[in-house]
């Protein structure tokens, strides 16, 4: 079908979506990591307006932003759908990929409070859609098998666990979220997720380098 | 298709105009109401507890919120006249597009209008750098969607009425800045489904006034 060469970096979960959807679709790609630190020319050839990764290149065309590549993906390779085929419920999805559970790394004081509590407000909805709601009684977001939703939010889960332990608060406490906790623990399982998410401690390292880095920034 | 077409939305909605226009483009038969967002009714916050805003469509008694949802939901239920083409990556564009406007338009524009001194000549440079950016994505195609309205088209074009109020209050002119985008707006205008669905400049100048006493920016 045309080669696939994603760039991306190892840490960010925006990229570990757009890998975990291509396993998950058996499609072959040939992985580039690029240095955030060091931008390469590739970036802004294919990314002039972001220069950012991911990056999907299929047939020398560049997608990026991850949801829409996650969208190519799907309507690209159409077997092993990721998404519902009603309408309504692809809506919901995609509503769903919205509520931000994490950009609490970059905060600090005040403003990181307020970030948590808006993470904690969005995983209420979401333990909410688990136990009564829309996905009730499902082990997936997508159903019996994995959608785009378990794999944006589980991807961003592993930042979650990285940010509460290096900001030394539980934000998705398993009594507080139950169904939520259940669900990471299922997506966690799969040898996709587990061959794409890097070694935890590894992970972690990255996490609080940055954060510092970050605070850093923020602080002259 | 049948069933019942409900759209709660908020007059000067720039969000809400999206829906309005890709329902008309569609011939959608639906039922409007507005919204007080100073007082906001149970039927929205029953309908949106996660983000309690407009637009909200209802269709049979489902409910959906987010315009840039909205939009992609009503082309898929209604398919003729398409928005999104029909290629992938054609469909990947126009999704970026659609995403750009989103992220960089609205803040910009607001901005502009919220702040003073400094931080609005630098809001007013940041918005005519998007909209050059946007004008450079338009190129020599009549719309964003090649030869006729498309989904990019139906995301950008509310946010044309709100130019003059962006406009009176960063002092500039977008049609001295982007002559490209000034004649994309004025043919897009000559569709109903986008001028009734947009409201008059001079009206949104002035509930601009209103929402800056109500910030209290002077």
């Amino acid at each position: 079908m045309g080669s696939v060469k994603v760039h991306g970096m190892w840490a960010c979960s925006y990229t570990q979506r757009v890998l975990v959807a291509l396993k998950l679709k058996g499609v072959e790609f040939e992985y580039i990591e690029e240095d955030s630190s060091d931008k390469s020319p590739t970036l802004s050839l294919y990314n002039p307006i972001y220069e950012k990764v991911p990056i999907l290149v299929h047939e020398g065309k560049a997608v990026v932003e991850s949801v829409v590549i996650l969208e190519y993906i799907e309507e690209t390779w159409r077997h092993d759908p990721l998404m519902p085929e009603n309408p309504y419920d692809r809506a919901l999805i995609r509503f769903w990929l919205g509520p931000a559970v994490g950009s609490i790394l970059q905060l600090s004081g005040e403003e990181q409070s307020a970030a948590i509590g808006q993470a904690r407000e969005s995983l209420r909805f979401i333990e909410a859609e688990l136990t009564e709601g829309q996905f009730k009684g499902r082990k997936f977001f997508g159903g019996n098998h994995v959608g785009i939703l378990d794999i944006v939010l589980g991807c961003g889960s592993f930042w979650l666990k990285a940010m509460e332990e290096d900001v030394e608060v539980k934000i998705y406490e398993e009594e507080a979220f139950p169904m939520f906790h259940a669900w990471v623990c299922s997506f966690e399982e799969l040898p996709q997720v587990k061959e794409t998410i890097p070694d935890a401690e590894k992970f972690m390292d990255y996490a609080k380098a940055l954060r510092k880095m970050m605070l850093n920034f923020g602080n002259p | 298709m049948g069933g019942e077409v409900v759209l709660l939305d908020f007059w000067a909605s720039p969000f809400g105009m999206r829906a309005r226009i890709a329902l008309a483009e569609k011939g959608v038969k639906y039922e409007y109401r507005e919204e007080n967002l100073a007082n906001k009714g149970e039927l929205l916050l029953k309908s949106n507890p996660v983000y309690k805003k407009i637009p909200v469509l209802i269709h049979d008694g489902k409910s959906l919120s987010e315009s840039l949802i909205i939009v992609q939901y009503i082309d898929e239920v209604w398919k003729n006249p398409p928005l999104l083409p029909e290629d992938a990556y054609e469909r990947a564009v126009a999704r970026f597009w659609a995403d750009f406007a989103d992220k960089k338009l609205y803040d910009s524009g607001t901005k502009i209008w919220k702040s003073k001194g400094e931080a609005q000549a630098s809001a007013v440079k940041e918005f005519i750098e998007n909209l050059k950016i946007l004008e450079g994505a338009l190129g020599d195609e009549p719309f964003f969607g090649g030869e006729k309205l498309g989904f990019v088209d139906v995301m950008v074009v509310p946010f044309v009425c709100w130019f003059h109020a962006y406009e009176v209050h960063g002092g500039f002119s977008v049609a001295a800045e982007c002559p490209k985008i000034d004649a994309w707006a004025k043919r897009c205008m000559e569709r109903e489904s986008v001028s009734k669905a947009l409201q008059d400049p001079e009206k949104i100048l002035e509930f601009v006034g209103f929402l800056k006493k109500k910030y209290g920016v002077e």
